[in-house]
């Protein structure tokens, strides 16, 4: 059994301010160790939220390993969401990547310093700000009980029966894309008027994606939490009149969608 | 989380409008009320895609490593009863982060 333990670092905040430092103490995070905010010599830099995790767990070749069993990348991805969640109440936080562990904390807060300008400008984007998700789905099934119910005419080859089938699969098909086409120029009106940043997901289909119907957008906004209530009734508004449409407000979340660093080197618009 | 918790839209019926207790390993000084849990396959759009990378010395982190040989992310892309994707070796990472 090792006795070694490596850095886990969560995500980062401007300073240590006592609500956060009390709400971190009282968190365990991934491989239940408790959380505490680390922060460098410099007072100016910002502070990392960090727990200690075991080397025989997340050493490279094992994280490896780990992130290949479903069962595990779960149990990961709850407990870094949770430590997130719980402290996105008392502080704007700006999330890290999954699994980005270091060594140790020198070298936490290393990277603090050296990415100091780059997390607080990140930090002062993102603050006041929640991300909402938005998944539009085309519910029904392309309507083709009547095409497959009804007799085929009896002087209809059963060539030419069943292209006949396809062509009306293919229409209702189209109509539903139509549909959510104009249901999603909706969406982005209502982000136009509210919404900050967007950020595209894959669409969600497989195993995971439990819901019915076809997932058709699955994007995120970033929404000043003033607008946070206006933008969601909107959005959910933005199916009304259209059968077999759906649409799905997800979070507030933490804003891990827009959780991003200029390119190095790229210049700064 | 909790001034911040929304309402949630969708339908009861959905797996993750359930409300269950809090599976996280995460524990809470004092009372927690069940949280509603999120839906692992939005929580995993985000975490696998999002979240800054940070460069320095590190020993690993997901945007490291080839999802595509994540068993995970065949789960969430791409196998569907429409598409019962092999293990395909030679499919593109196409990551869709953030813009």
């Amino acid at each position: 059994m090792s006795d070694t333990s490596l850095t886990y670092a969560y995500a980062v905040a401007r300073d240590r301010t006592p609500a956060l430092v009390a709400e971190a103490g009282a968190l365990t995070g991934v491989a239940g160790a408790p959380v505490h905010l680390l922060r460098s010599d410099r007072t100016t830099a910002p502070v990392a939220v960090v727990s200690p995790v075991p080397a025989e767990d997340f050493h490279e070749e094992a994280l490896r390993r780990h992130l290949e069993d479903l069962g595990w990348l779960e149990v990961l991805a709850r407990a870094h969401h949770g430590v997130i969640e719980a402290l996105t109440a008392c502080a704007t936080l700006l999330p890290l990547r999954l699994a980005t562990v270091y060594l140790d904390e020198d070298r936490v807060r290393a990277m603090l310093d050296h990415n100091q300008e780059l997390f607080l400008d990140a930090l002062a984007r993102l603050d006041g700000h929640v991300e909402l998700g938005v998944k539009l789905y085309i519910e029904a099934a392309p309507d083709t009980s009547a095409a497959t119910t009804a007799p085929p005419e009896p002087a209809l080859s059963p060539g030419r029966a069943y292209l006949r089938r396809r062509r009306s699969e293919q229409d209702a098909r189209d109509d539903a894309h139509r549909a959510a086409e104009q249901a999603a120029e909706r969406i982005a009106a209502v982000a136009r008027s509210h919404a900050v940043q967007w950020a595209r997901h894959r669409v969600q289909e497989g195993e995971l994606a439990t819901g019915p119907g076809q997932n058709v957008t699955n994007d995120a906004y970033l929404v000043p939490i003033a607008h946070a209530h206006a933008f969601r009734e909107e959005v959910l508004r933005a199916t009304d009149g259209f059968n077999g449409l759906r649409v799905e407000v997800t979070g507030p979340w933490a804003p891990y969608s827009f959780a991003t660093l200029p390119e190095p080197g790229a210049s700064t618009p | 989380m909790g001034p911040l918790l929304l309402r949630h839209p969708s339908r009861a019926r959905r797996e993750h409008t359930v409300i269950t207790p809090d599976r996280t390993p995460v524990a809470r000084a004092g009372t927690t009320p069940p949280q509603r849990q999120v839906a692992l396959v939005d929580l995993l759009d985000r975490l696998l895609s999002g979240g800054v990378v940070v460069t320095g010395d590190l020993v690993l982190t997901v945007a490291d490593i080839d999802l595509v040989r994540i068993s995970l992310r065949a789960l969430i892309t791409s196998i569907s009863d429409r598409n019962p994707a092999p293990w395909a070796e030679a499919r593109p990472a196409g990551r869709t982060g953030p813009p």
